[in-house]
């Protein structure tokens, strides 16, 4: 039993980690006003980027950098699309997630199947010692432990920094923002650059802490559980650390029912975090709406 | 009134624009392919001549535009009132679940009609599938865009947990896969090719879509609707029973693209249904802005890039989901011209 629960434990932060970065990432784009349902593709070319740096370089610190540029030059390609060139976002979002899909696929071709070290798994002294929840927490690799800290920088930049007021000004009325001297094109270019930063990352612990290898799509819809996280966390970077472990949560349980053999079909089994997704968003959404930024979605026009 | 002349210059402008375009997304796709050491001259050769240039190739482009125009159709009729149904991939598993239940329990019935009730089986499944994002929208409690992308997980592996479990054909080793329709559940083909009734199901539909935005008082009040939802509900026009029927229909029509799949192209149900036309659909939707004629059109451009992608496949050991960038770029140029000239 006990050998169960920090298993379960363990999990939930593995699992949770990724998805906690993946929705910092649409966080921060929410907040500048920009829906992106590319968050998807964001992760694959990170997570395919990130396996190919390591592969090659032997080191799993350059591949998470390679990852992390990766996703946020992908995601300049989308602020090019929707904020220059003022396309539909959720359009433009969804065309973003094929060509994500389509890239990682042509560039990983040659290494599937591959295996790779990975990150390297720090076990914190005399922490990792507690039973249970020792190992749970603290025998993981760096991006699990930065995770928490990462969603705190989060927050203190979007609400104790100039810049921060500048995101969240744009994205609730970039008119405003514009008179009151903002450029909210470059706001949105540089918040979306970060949250292409993030969604590297997201994508990078995938393929080099946790498979450790590459599979063609292997985000397998995080990236939309992460925009759905986003309304559950209504747009808040440190809420949105409880709906990453309780998502983390119901990935790992599922896995673990798995592992003990419960006879459930693994197929209903994985359908868990997406029906778990839309049960609290039947039951939080309605609500969380009204703390939605503004003009999220809306493309600002300029002013003439 | 403006001379013809001057018209004429006009379209030859957006002519000239619209190629432009379609080669600056070639062009990309290109560089995108030369970037990662392959030929993409060969690539274009390979589609190209694989799709449009034989009888052959092009009747099986005509085969993969049926489920396109579909579950493009599924999400044009939401976006009348400006609903985003992204779900047209979950909404075709589920109404080929459901005709395939028809096909394996109702198979005593006489063709003609064992068809008929699949069909209807189909656009129901998709339906109310797409019905349950309706209602979560008209109350107000879940957006329909979120609702309908996380459904199409939940659907898919619906489907494969009733392939590898109960459903699973016991004389099929160990694949997973339905047990063969009979002969009377097969959808007819259309002269000795592969091209099957679906055709004449997706243009129909497209015809009638047409027609109802165009003819009828429910056209009238869609617009209305989409043009100011709040003037519309101040007339009395009833806005939560249009989200839903409207979901509905959209969603019915990805289900019956799931049908015409398993029973004309499919002959069972497999979880290798359908490469992604839902997502395409949607795509194809917003390329053609909801215009019939437009769906046409486009469904026949991504029909080109799909049926390429599984020769590419083939011929230059490329992955299938290479064709999702070229599906992309044509987007992305096609998306920002939409604003830019707006």
């Amino acid at each position: 039993m006990a050998a169960v629960l920090r298993s379960l434990l363990s999990g939930s932060v593995v699992s949770g980690t990724p998805l906690l970065y993946a929705t910092l990432a649409e966080l921060l784009s929410e907040r500048a006003g920009v829906v992106n349902l590319g968050l998807e593709g964001v992760m694959l070319v990170g997570a395919v980027v990130g396996f190919i740096a390591t592969v090659h370089t032997g080191s799993a610190t350059a591949g998470l950098v390679a990852a992390a540029l990766a996703g946020g030059l992908f995601n300049v390609l989308f602020a090019y699309v929707v904020v220059t060139r003022r396309a539909n976002q959720l359009a433009a979002g969804l065309a973003l997630m094929f060509c994500g899909v389509g890239l990682s696929a042509l560039m990983g071709a040659r290494y599937v199947g591959s295996q790779i070290a990975g990150l390297p798994e720090f076990r914190v002294p005399i922490l990792a010692d507690i039973p249970i929840v020792g190992p749970a927490l603290f025998a993981h690799d760096a991006l699990v432990y930065a995770a928490v800290p990462v969603a705190a920088l989060t927050w203190w930049v979007l609400f104790r920094t100039r810049w921060g007021l500048s995101v969240r000004a744009v994205g609730e009325n970039p008119v405003a923002a514009f008179a009151a001297g903002r450029n909210p094109w470059a706001v949105q270019y540089q918040a979306l650059f970060l949250a292409g930063v993030l969604g590297g990352i997201a994508g990078a612990h995938l393929s080099l802490a946790v498979a450790r290898t590459w599979v063609e799509w292997m985000t397998a819809g995080r990236g939309f559980i992460a925009v759905a996280l986003v309304i559950f966390s209504k747009w808040h970077p440190l809420r949105a650390i409880a709906g990453a472990l309780l998502f983390g949560g119901a990935i790992s349980l599922q896995l673990q029912m798995q592992a003990l053999g419960v006879p459930i079909s693994p197929f209903l089994l994985d359908m868990l975090p997406y029906l778990l997704s839309l049960a609290v968003l039947a039951v939080w959404g309605g609500r969380a709406r009204q703390a939605a930024p503004g003009s999220l979605g809306r493309v600002f026009q300029g002013t003439q | 009134v403006p001379d013809a002349a001057v018209l004429r210059v006009a379209r030859l402008d957006a002519l000239g624009r619209f190629a432009a375009l379609v080669a600056l997304a070639l062009g990309v796709f290109a560089a995108v392919l030369l970037v990662f050491g392959r030929n993409p001259l060969r690539a274009y050769a390979d589609i190209f001549s694989s799709t449009l240039g034989s009888t052959y190739g092009f009747s099986e482009t005509l085969v993969k535009m049926i489920p396109l125009m579909l579950t493009a159709l599924a999400a044009a009729v939401p976006s009348r009132i400006w609903l985003i149904n992204v779900g047209g991939e979950g909404q075709l598993f589920v109404g080929a679940l459901c005709a395939t239940w028809a096909a394996l329990h109702l198979s005593a019935l006489p063709s003609f009609l064992l068809l008929a009730v699949m069909a209807v089986f189909g656009f129901l499944g998709g339906g109310l599938w797409a019905g349950i994002a309706g209602v979560l929208r008209a109350r107000g409690w879940v957006s329909e865009t979120i609702s309908t992308l996380l459904m199409n997980y939940v659907a898919i592996l619906l489907v494969n947990f009733l392939v590898f479990g109960p459903w699973k054909d016991p004389e099929g080793v160990n694949y997973p896969q339905t047990a063969e329709f009979a002969a009377g559940a097969i959808l007819p083909m259309l002269g000795g090719t592969r091209v099957h009734l679906g055709l004449v199901f997706a243009l129909v539909a497209t015809v009638v879509f047409a027609f109802v935005l165009a003819r009828t008082r429910w056209g009238l009040e869609l617009r209305a609707i989409g043009g100011n939802a709040e003037a519309a509900r101040r007339n009395g026009i009833p806005i939560g029973r249009y989200v839903v029927v409207l979901m509905v229909i959209g969603g019915g029509l990805a289900g019956l693209a799931g049908m015409a799949e398993v029973s004309a192209v499919q002959g069972r149900l497999r979880p290798s249904l359908s490469p992604g036309y839902g997502y395409s659909g949607f795509l194809i939707s917003w390329m053609a802005g909801g215009h019939p004629l437009g769906i046409v059109a486009a469904a026949f451009v991504l029909a080109v890039i799909t049926a390429g992608g599984d020769i590419l496949q083939m011929t230059q050991a490329l992955p299938g989901a290479v064709v999702n960038i070229l599906m992309a770029v044509v987007l992305f140029v096609v998306l920002s011209r939409q604003r830019a000239r707006g």
